[in-house]
């Protein structure tokens, strides 16, 4: 392992990402296909049911799925092209091995798995087990995460897997367990379209979760009041009855506040604050000194709009509270995520109809994918790998000893660390692009660099791919079966429409033949993909994620079961906490102080500026699916930086030039794009791009203590112009606040 | 026989306060065959400098559509479901006749086919008793393809309005604009 076999551009000339459109003539038999396949989008954590026009074995377009009850049809522009993710010509067709000066060659199946088993071997004899790690991604069906962690844990032996969850919503699943005892959204969305007033904080729902507008919008015409809290005017915002655009990294501060407001009015339901919780005195107390005042100074967002907040929320009857990584990408985030929960209990409105909480998990999977053990603490049915009793149910499902389980290794962040000490020498990856998607690049690229040996199985090379020694051509969403898990809990069926193209596999076939090769091809010997979800809901049953009574016969049935659903007679669980029986061990929900702390990076004389992350509607995560379909591309080509005309005077910024950003970590030049709808004293810029394009060269690698996630949406910066003009070619729909 | 299968009671609703500017209706109207991988459908910031608010630019279908009235070639027509029909390609002679007679601002011409498109409503699929592609995708619900009793109901705090002035005209179209409920007509200055 060493730097890039060759230059990016030559790498990009053959691997992409290169735009894909659909041919001026269509595909062939769009009109006419062989057969329509009902599944599901391969992005977002909505999950939106599609159906995809299958001919001679390719995908050659799409049909709305009017029956599928989240979405009835509807679809993102992300949804829509989806389907030209299939016969792109960067698809990975056959494994390669990297040869210096060269880049990338094609090679059979024999050599590659050759390679990889034996450098998997002479690194774990040399530096012990641990010393592989493995990364997977959440865009795997439930079926892959579960093999994964097994595979990690039975096969490669090591403690040290994870997972890109761990940059999604793995603080809202802190706050969730400490909360709940259990990490999933508390309701469907049916209810929220009927709640009263809806919190959306730290959740740009319209752009990363388009489809979930319509509910929203839904209960605006029930009457609903809608409040957004976020440091841009979101669109969603644009209609909100309240927007509080609160300085980012203050957000625990800002519901310290309403919760001392919603006490002081006597807005709370004390009866079932009594009966159903604890911890209530200790966290009142905690905000006691979180006057309006106070927080307005903190959050800079106006004291009569907070109490204003508290107040459409503490008196309403019904109420839906949503977030996503606005409040969860802190080093801080499992306290927002506690603060923005005690917020719900204090008013009692959890576990009866019309009223909810949830987390939306951004990955297609990120539900699901948190379940099942591909997390570095983790075991099936979201098991704790370090309680015996659980180690003990999953080494018998598993048929091991449990001294041969490993324990808990380190979170993504922390394998990147260790790379860098030494600890780590050899990695397997699976359809994650840390390069990209993880904070301060330049640090992930240097450790990529220290490994001795990179394996990676994926459908596209991404940025992080270009490092490997080996590539492993898996297979895309619709050429395996499986089941996902929705933002809603639902578990709905993926299924296949295709089989793979040229020499690339199904990824859970090159994992059943690495586990072989290992020597623990009996643990694998799965018939299908139905074998594979067969034995997890067995593994699941008795976790706080219980599978076993869905079955995909149940599923396909009932469009989606929703967990848990302990036994096969069981319908399944649209909404939690009815029985109000928690899962924390005293059996109520668990007020949690969230005091407020600072970011770890605060501005200063030097870097001024605050800097925050995100995303925009045609680009998905890392970008490496997206950044290959030609509309989706020019839509919004490349990352540009959104500034508040106030602060872009005050650095004599115009409109349109390209912009030096600067933080201690790197450095990159981009556009500006000068609006109001962003606070003064932050700047905005999208994630999706890596190389000299990347966002994430410029954020910071803190973590929470709890979840481990990186502080994505905080650090400080500074801007200067350049004075010089973005090209045309960078000038999409989204400048159009230009004035050329 | 291929009969059709159109429904005159079903309309077509546009509500600019739910468009979120994703671009999915002009992704999904460009899927259609007979589009050549063009949309019909269009979105706009209004002001992005100022407000994140974004429009949809789609043909109105006026009841008497001035585009077909000064088209010289009688390329344009209006068909008895009250469909203004895009540019017959073999009349047409691309002389944007239309595009600067289109109050609304809709036909677009192809300078690379000299010829003139815009929205039929997706005639290939509301001819068969489908929906249009744009209307079945928007995951916001800014657009909606209906009956009158469905968006009524749907849309409590909305009323559809069809009757636009332009100065001294009035042009009534097929497509409705969700307004402020009360609402019965839209002066456009």
């Amino acid at each position: 392992m060493a730097k890039l076999p060759v230059n990016d551009e030559l790498i990009i000339e053959k691997f992409g990402p290169h735009k894909q459109y659909t041919p001026k003539d269509g595909f062939k038999g769009v009109s006419e296909p062989d057969k329509l396949v009902k599944t599901h989008c391969c992005y977002c954590g909505m999950q939106c049911g599609i159906q995809l026009k299958v001919k001679d074995n390719k995908v050659v377009g799409f049909e709305p799925w009017k029956e599928f009850p989240f979405n009835e049809g509807r679809l993102c522009p992300k949804g829509v092209q989806r389907y030209l993710q299939n016969n792109h010509p960067d698809r990975l067709l056959s494994p390669m091995k990297r040869v210096e000066g060269v880049g990338f060659e094609p090679i059979e199946w024999e050599e590659a798995m050759n390679k990889t088993v034996s450098e998997i071997q002479r690194i774990q004899s040399t530096y012990g087990n641990d010393s592989f790690a493995m990364l997977s991604g959440v865009s795997l069906t439930n079926e892959k995460s579960y093999m994964i962690g097994k595979f990690a844990r039975v096969a490669l032996k090591t403690k040290n897997l994870d997972y890109n969850g761990r940059l999604c919503m793995v603080s809202a699943g802190g706050g969730n367990k400490k909360a709940f005892g259990l990490d999933r959204a508390s309701n469907n969305w049916t209810d929220l379209k009927h709640a009263e007033v809806i919190i959306v904080t730290g959740a740009n729902v319209s752009e990363t979760f388009p489809t979930l507008t319509y509910p929203i919008w839904e209960a605006r015409d029930n009457g609903a009041k809608l409040i957004v809290i976020d440091p841009r005017i979101i669109p969603l915002a644009r209609t909100a009855d309240l927007h509080l655009a609160l300085r980012p990294g203050t957000d625990s501060a800002l519901y310290g506040a309403m919760l001392k407001v919603l006490f002081d009015n006597d807005w709370i339901d004390r009866e079932f604050i009594e009966e159903h919780t604890s911890g209530f005195e200790d966290t009142l107390a905690s905000v006691q000194d979180h006057t309006l005042e106070w927080a307005e100074n903190i959050t800079g967002v106006p004291a009569e709009k907070i109490y204003k907040a508290a107040e459409m929320w503490g008196k309403a009857k019904t109420s839906f509270l949503l977030h996503a990584r606005g409040i969860e990408h802190h080093t801080k985030g499992v306290d927002n995520v506690v603060g923005c929960i005690n917020l719900v209990l204090a008013t009692g409105r959890i576990g009866k109809p019309y009223c909810g909480y949830a987390t939306i998990t951004g990955q297609g999977n990120g539900q699901g994918g948190r379940e099942h053990g591909h997390k570095c603490d983790q075991l099936p049915g979201n098991r704790d790998i370090e309680n015996p009793e659980h180690r003990k149910y999953i080494s018998s499902v598993w048929g091991i000893d449990e001294k041969d389980l490993p324990g808990k290794g380190f979170s993504a962040w922390e394998i990147i660390e260790a790379i860098h000490r030494g600890e780590i020498r050899g990695l397997l990856s699976i359809c994650f692009n840390p390069l990209v998607s993880l904070p301060n690049n330049n640090y992930v690229r240097a450790a990529l660099e220290k490994l001795e040996f990179y394996v990676t199985i994926d459908f596209f090379l991404s940025e992080t791919g270009r490092h490997a020694d080996i590539v492993l051509p898996g297979s895309l969403h619709e050429e395996e079966d499986g089941t996902v898990t929705t933002a809603e809990g639902r578990v709905v069926r993926i299924n296949q429409a295709i089989t793979s193209p040229g020499k690339a596999r199904k990824d859970s076939d090159i994992i059943k033949e690495l586990a072989r090769r290992l020597g623990a091809g009996d643990k694998f010997s799965f018939e299908n993909n139905e074998a594979i979800f067969n034995e997890l809901r067995v593994a699941s049953k008795g976790g706080t994620a219980d599978y076993y009574g869905i079955t995909y016969e149940k599923i396909e049935k009932n469009m989606g079961v929703f967990w848990p659903c302990p036994s096969l007679d069981h319908p399944g669980t649209p909404r939690l906490w009815e029985d109000r029986k928690f899962k924390t061990p005293d059996g109520k929900a668990h007020f949690n102080p969230a005091p407020y702390k600072l970011s770890t990076e605060m501005t200063d004389e030097e870097y001024p500026i605050i800097l925050t992350t995100g995303r925009v509607v045609s680009q998905y995560l890392s970008g490496c699916q997206t950044r290959r379909i030609g509309k989706l591309v020019d839509q919004y080509p490349e990352p540009l930086m959104e500034i508040h005309p106030k602060l872009a005077r005050q650095y004599n910024i115009t409109d349109g030039n390209l912009i030096k950003v600067s933080t201690r970590r790197g450095e990159l030049t981009l556009p500006a794009n000068v609006v109001e709808t962003i606070r003064e004293d932050t700047i905005f810029i999208p994630y999706h791009w890596g190389g000299k394009h990347s966002a994430n060269m410029l954020t910071i690698g803190a973590l929470d203590p709890v979840s481990k996630i990186p502080e994505f949406k905080v650090c400080a910066c500074k801007i200067e112009d350049t004075g010089i003009k973005a090209q045309d070619s960078q000038l999409s729909d989204a400048f159009q606040s230009f004035d050329n | 026989m291929t009969t059709t299968d159109y429904n005159k009671n079903m309309g077509f609703y546009v509500d600019m306060q739910r468009c979120i500017g994703c671009h999915s209706c002009e992704m999904a109207c460009a899927e259609c065959e007979t589009n050549g991988q063009e949309s019909m459908i269009h979105i706009h910031y209004v002001d992005r400098k100022h407000t994140i608010q974004t429009t949809v630019q789609v043909c109105m279908h006026c009841d008497d559509p001035v585009c077909a009235n000064v088209c010289p070639a009688d390329a344009i027509t209006k068909d008895t479901f009250g469909v203004v029909q895009s540019a017959n390609t073999a009349r047409c002679i691309g002389c944007s006749n239309c595009v600067m007679a289109c109050p609304f601002g809709v036909p677009n011409k192809k300078e690379e086919a000299e010829l003139m498109m815009k929205c039929n409503m997706c005639y290939d699929r509301t001819s068969a008793g489908l929906k249009p592609m744009c209307a079945t995708v928007c995951p916001s619900g800014a657009l909606f393809y209906g009956t009158l009793e469905e968006i009524e109901e749907k849309r409590p705090h909305s009323t559809p309005v069809n009757k636009f002035i332009f100065g001294d005209q009035e042009v009534k179209t097929k497509v409705n604009i969700m307004m402020p409920k009360g609402s019965k007509e839209l002066k456009v200055h």
